[in-house]
């Protein structure tokens, strides 16, 4: 979706692909990812989504001090304080993607209906567009450094993948989650 | 049986708040980013390669397309502009001659085919008439082939989309000089068709018989390029 983006708006782009193929690939990609959501949500395990979705939306105190205490953990290393499953930072991280995903449909719907019909053609849809897009590639370019490459988080690669984590990582980085583990959960 | 870890149900709903903030202020960014934009580039001077170039929006709703690096440079000393083809007079003008051809002036709106739009842009200019009445183009002439003095970029449209009541070859912009940027010292205005038939930095003007692509056309774009009714719909 970026490179065909770039390719219909970055004019240092707009030769590589022809703009109907940027164009059909870009339309196309945006509505296979909002199909495939929709997949995980109708076939999926919906019971666990909508725990999962109840884990990202609720913060404690814990998580306020996790946010708080980030830039100067980031700096100076140090203890956090207990997570659940998911680590503060995380959780913002989906809930900021989220919002950030449904702005850019509604911003994408208007510059292809914008075209059809020039009423629905604002000034402002496009800097949004644009704007969505550097935070969103910030977001995704920190959420790959912190699964793939940063030490204290990328064994959670593994529970992503694999579906299961070591106990000793867990109990370090998400010690509320492990608390209320069952404990028929945590020996495998 | 598998008994799922349970959820905590204490806490506030911050995520849900972020992520319906987040997404409200992405529709609120739709209504207000235009007036932020005019704001943020008054406040960062305009320079070429600055941070207007890379973050987007800071060029007062205009982005500044080229084909060339660096864009050209207008030297009212050595430029000439060109009108040739099939008429009767071909003309060779000078920047003072230019200069003193009659002018108009028209308030009119300026769509991109990536986007973006500018309204209400205030041109003075030349009208097509003037330069028809001056060259007096064949029976035989067309289209009207607008070359820019950066090259290899050129575009092309029929004699009657050149007669459009609102087309200029504009020389001034809101009241000043045209910009290196949006063009000096002219540029094609044709409101009714999206940015890229708006040739800037236009050295020659030729009448031609026959159709040929500009060089968005030869990549991908459509020919007539009417805002509302061209790529990608009407057709």
């Amino acid at each position: 979706m970026l490179f065909t983006g770039l390719c219909l708006s970055v004019s240092s782009f707009q030769g590589i692909l022809d703009r109907p193929t940027a164009k059909a690939w870009h339309l196309w990609s945006s509505i296979v990812l909002a199909a495939g959501l929709a997949l995980i949500t109708l076939l999926g395990n919906r019971a666990a989504l909508a725990r999962t979705a109840r884990e990202i939306d609720r913060f404690d105190g814990d998580d306020g001090r996790w946010l708080k205490g980030a830039p100067g953990r980031l700096l100076r290393g140090g203890t956090a304080p207990p997570q659940g499953r998911f680590n503060a930072g995380q959780k913002l991280n989906a809930a900021l993607i989220g919002g950030l995903m449904l702005a850019m449909y509604v911003t994408g719907f208007l510059l292809w209906y914008g075209e059809r019909d020039t009423t629905y053609r604002f000034a402002g849809t496009v800097i949004v567009h644009d704007w969505g897009t550097l935070i969103l590639m910030c977001l995704i370019a920190g959420h790959l450094y912190l699964a793939v490459l940063h030490p204290a988080t990328r064994h959670a690669l593994r529970g992503m993948t694999l579906g299961d984590v070591d106990e000793d990582w867990a109990r370090k980085h998400h010690a509320k989650w492990v608390e209320r583990a069952p404990a028929s959960d945590r020996d495998a | 049986m598998e008994r799922p870890t349970p959820t905590p149900r204490s806490g506030i709903p911050f995520g849900r708040a972020a992520l319906l903030g987040t997404f409200a202020a992405g529709l609120g960014g739709i209504a207000v980013a235009p007036a932020v934009s005019r704001f943020l580039s008054n406040a960062v001077p305009a320079a070429p390669g600055g941070l207007g170039d890379v973050l987007p929006g800071l060029g007062g709703g205009w982005r500044i397309y080229s084909v060339q690096s660096p864009l050209p440079r207008f030297d009212p000393a050595t430029f000439e502009l060109r009108i040739t083809g099939l008429v009767e007079k071909p003309q060779r003008l000078r920047w003072n001659d230019v200069a003193a051809l009659p002018g108009v002036h028209q308030t009119s709106d300026f769509h991109c085919v990536t986007g973006w739009s500018v309204d209400n842009v205030k041109w003075e200019g030349i009208r097509p008439q003037t330069i028809i009445d001056l060259v007096r183009p064949k029976p035989a002439a067309k289209f009207v082939t607008l070359q820019s003095l950066e090259t290899p970029y050129v575009d092309q449209i029929s004699l009657d989309q050149f007669r459009e009541p609102n087309a200029m070859l504009a020389r001034g912009q809101d009241g000043k000089p045209l910009t290196r940027s949006h063009g000096a010292p002219l540029r094609l205005v044709l409101p009714s068709m999206y940015g890229y038939k708006n040739v800037k930095w236009v050295r020659e003007l030729r009448f031609d018989a026959a159709a040929a692509p500009g060089y968005w056309e030869q990549r991908g774009y459509d020919v007539d390029a009417w805002v509302g009714g061209s790529n990608g719909f009407g057709q």
